[in-house]
């Protein structure tokens, strides 16, 4: 039940068509990277993704990391699935040469991650949020933190996590108590509760690596006040081995909607040795350039559950038997895959994913070019992209994820509301990821207010003229089902167009973050259109066969079917805030 | 100890494939993977390999295309590979397999060799006993569990009914069963090292065969039709008016499984 087999043509497709890794792997320092052993590499990690990470799916939520004794125990699945994931180095592939790390594309890391949040998104939360703490360590920490702490995370011997939220500082940061004292040695005692720390504690390594927002004395306040500093739940000594317990206790972990197998901690620092790392106070800048990474990183949970969902929704389909199709002989159930509603909610995901696949994959080649690429004019064009896309990528894709593991359950019936089915898991995981990491509505506000300013709307009129102009070329295409893409991408980019230019030109703030919601739906679903028509486009240029054929129907049925609802949302998008302040909070309430 | 493993490359089983209609020949795919079932040979080679400072190289006959299947191997950390690789080849039957791979492991030297039961795209089964017979060495066949004693190999062989304890001077030829060990994943240090790995391609003519010594001209068989599973048959609806068990008593008695 519920196994799941990695969409390696899908992925590869993308990193080719939509990614361009031909090109990437020809920058400089990435001498030593090749596409054969990308292409290899990809095949092995899906395998053990699909054999050792995805059976572990279940015994995540059904046994769950549980709290003990001040101690997190997860289930031993996990324990004996993370020995395998460390001892076959899948965490090193993109971690910095010198510390360990193979030195590849971020964008194969993507696709690597892709398949371990298919697999188990709770799990795949431990490494993620590693990877996030490298990235923070190697740009801002000093060589002496470096040299004791990357190699292992690289190595995911030892695990990171991000330690932001207090009980009285969520989407607002700013507000956050725990302080940071100096010490005569140069080191800091910090003292502080946090809560919602994922994988704040955990049986599977030998230390956990917090990354803590917390206050000097004396700092200014809000968000310019805070510093960040590289707590361990055990002291390193001299030698690297491990040393004393650094009083960080594990006061209990959350009861959640789903991802039962990742622990959500409340921990308290006592006294705990805390390492500065960079500058004081500007704990979160650094927080922020490693904020895209991480925002795009669950945007890929809401398409790995999604494509999770599918695939099983799909078999399930494809085996049930009830009712009769039309046509159908009389003397026999039809599997449901032969009714066209189901038809329409298996084509209704699989067209989402793919498209989410399509936006995501290019927002990592745009991080990726932010400070890969050989020229400056490069470097600053994927900086600019990378920073438009990244809201709408992690929204957009996220929104998707629920609501297509939604479907998903709607897909099985009755037997989809019961858990033993496992299609209600998807959906129960799913549900985190539009609130984490950023909500969604800040992410929509991110996208109105920085982003489509950006450049005076230079930025944002760019990624809509290089949309326009493939909708204008499609037309005259050979294949009609290409053809026809073009009038709705077309339509779709006006609306957005039109969106776009009413948000640049209205003073009013309330009225624009009115819009920001349905104006990053709208976004996405356009972009979405944009990139299966050039998914559709690269199938058709090669020899035709079945799953080529596939692609362009996909992006057919999306284009004229799905990408429809974007100019729908024009007027939401435009209305101001008006009628959403017309009634007064008390008369909101019910009158018995 | 220099270990010998028989692998070969079939069309990735995920992925429906066809015979060619005349010849009734696998249709081979550029792109063909390990079977799985010699990753089991694979591993027992590597750890008896590691046990005792020795090297583990494969030995494969098909066409090469793009080597994937081999490489898969490499990356669990085997040393080398000998690919023979020859149309002439192509209809060999399995007498004329096990006198290429065996030529090729003679050539190469060796103590010991590790093949799998048998493939999983042709099901022959007798490859790994005809090679210990042309190479003259014990054959150890259908292990479940292996273990090295001085100077030898003792296994559990595996029975219908249990299994018998078998035991051999080296050099000597082993089969393994599936689940005789559990294979490794390859590392992505291994993945990129495969790259780097020597493999050798050879002809028949190399190992000293005429054309018309290997082939569909040698073949002592031939396959002369295929057909395809048929389908399943619509089950009996046995309408139940409260006494429907007598009747599932009867079918089961019947088929004779009661």
């Amino acid at each position: 039940m519920a196994d799941y087999t990695p969409p390696l043509r899908d992925i590869k497709f993308v990193l080719r068509h939509i990614v361009g890794i031909e090109d990437i792997v020809e920058y400089p320092g990435f001498e030593h990277v090749d596409l054969d052993t990308i292409d290899g590499a990809l095949d092995e990690a899906g395998r053990f993704m699909s054999e050792v990470i995805a059976p572990t799916n279940r015994d995540g939520d059904e046994i769950g990391s549980v709290w003990m004794d001040g101690r997190v125990i997860t289930p031993d699945s996990f324990k004996d699935a993370w020995r395998k994931y460390v001892e076959t180095g899948w965490s090193a592939v993109t971690g910095p040469l010198e510390y360990g790390g193979h030195g590849f594309p971020d964008a194969v890391g993507f696709a690597l991650s892709e398949m371990f949040v298919s697999a188990n998104l709770a799990f795949s939360l431990n490494p993620m949020l590693t990877g996030s703490a490298i990235t923070v360590i190697a740009d801002h920490a000093d060589d002496d933190l470096r040299s004791v702490y990357l190699e292992k995370l690289v190595t995911a011997e030892w695990t990171g996590t991000m330690v932001l939220t207090e009980p009285e500082a969520g989407s607002d940061v700013g507000a956050l108590r725990t302080k940071a004292i100096p010490n005569d040695d140069g080191t800091y005692r910090i003292n502080g509760s946090k809560i919602f720390i994922t994988w704040g504690d955990h049986d599977l390594s030998d230390n956990v690596v917090h990354l803590v927002l917390a206050r000097l004395p004396d700092a200014p306040p809000g968000t310019r006040g805070i510093s960040l500093f590289l707590v361990p739940k055990m002291l390193v000594n001299d030698d690297g081995t491990i040393g004393a317990s650094n009083h960080i206790e594990t006061v209990s972990i959350e009861h959640k909607l789903g991802i039962h197998g990742s622990p959500t901690c409340v921990l308290a620092y006592e006294d705990s040795v805390g390492y500065l790392i960079g500058e004081p106070n500007r704990g979160m800048r650094y927080m922020f350039k490693m904020m895209n990474q991480a925002r795009r990183e669950v945007g890929l949970e809401g398409l790995g559950i999604a494509d999770r969902a599918y695939q099983q929704a799909l078999a399930y389909a494809i085996e049930r038997r009830q009712g009769r199709a039309v046509g159908a002989p009389k003397t026999e159930q039809s599997p449901i895959i032969e009714h066209p509603d189901v038809r329409r909610m298996l084509m209704t995901m699989k067209a989402y994913n793919e498209a989410a696949r399509g936006l995501l994959y290019d927002t990592a080649a745009a991080g990726e070019r932010s400070h890969r690429h050989p020229d400056e004019t490069g470097r600053a064009e994927g900086a600019a992209r990378v920073a438009l896309l990244t809201p709408v990528a992690k929204a957009w894709s996220t929104d998707l994820g629920v609501e297509m593991a939604s479907i998903g359950v709607q897909v099985h019936g009755g037997v989809g509301y019961v858990e033993e089915t496992g299609a209600a898991q998807h959906l129960r995981d799913a549900r985190i990821t539009p609130i984490y990491e950023g909500t969604n509505g800040i992410q929509a506000i991110d996208l109105v207010m920085r982003k489509v300013p950006m450049g005076d709307g230079a930025v944002v009129r760019s990624y809509l003229t290089e949309m326009a102009e493939l909708a204008e070329s499609l037309p005259s295409h050979t294949d009609p089902r290409i053809a026809a893409m073009g009038a709705t991408l077309g339509e779709g980019v006006s609306a957005l167009e039109e969106a776009t230019e009413w948000l640049l030109a209205t003073d009013d703030p309330n009225d624009r973050l009115a819009g920001a919601t349905p104006y990053l739906e709208m976004f996405g679903t356009v972009a979405g259109g944009y990139y299966l028509a050039r998914l559709a486009l690269a199938a058709s240029a090669e020899e035709p066969d079945p799953w080529y054929e596939a692609k362009i129907d996909t992006a057919a049925f999306y284009a004229a079917q799905l990408l429809p609802r974007a100019s729908g949302l024009l007027p939401s998008v435009t209305a101001g805030a008006s009628d959403l302040f017309a009634i007064p909070v008390d008369a909101l309430g019910v009158s018995r | 100890m220099r270990i010998a493993v028989c692998v070969k490359q079939i069309p990735d089983p995920a992925t429906p494939y066809d015979l060619d209609p005349v010849t009734h020949r696998v249709v081979r795919p550029n792109d063909q993977v390990l079977d799985d079932t010699d990753r089991f040979g694979v591993e027992v080679g590597l750890q008896l390999a590691e046990a005792s400072e020795g090297t583990v190289t494969l030995f494969s006959m098909s066409p090469s295309g793009s080597l994937q299947g081999i490489r898969q191997a490499l990356a669990m950390g085997a040393d080398k590979a000998v690919i023979i690789d020859d149309e002439n080849l192509a209809g060999s039957d399995a007498l004329t397999t096990s006198r290429v791979l065996a030529a090729a492991i003679e050539r190469e030297g060796f103590d010991l060799v590790i093949a799998g039961t048998e493939s999983t795209d042709g099901y022959t089964g007798v490859v790994p006993q005809q090679i210990a017979e042309l190479v003259d060495v014990p054959s150890l066949t259908f292990a479940r569990k292996v273990e090295v004693t001085d100077g030898g190999i003792r296994i559990e062989q595996q029975t219908a009914g249990g299994y018998d304890v078998v035991e051999a001077p080296l050099p000597a030829l082993l089969s393994v069963t599936s689940g005789v060990v559990e294979p490794r994943y390859p590392t992505f240090k291994g993945i990129m090292q495969a790259k780097k790995k020597p493999i050798d391609t050879l002809t028949a003519e190399d190992l000293g065969f005429s054309a018309d010594q290997v082939g569909e001209a040698a073949a002592g068989q031939t396959i002369t039709s295929v057909e395809p599973i048929p389908a399943r048959e619509a089950g009996e609806i046995v309408e139940d008016d409260g006494e429907g068990y007598l009747k599932i008593v009867a079918l089961l008695e019947q088929v004779k499984v009661i």
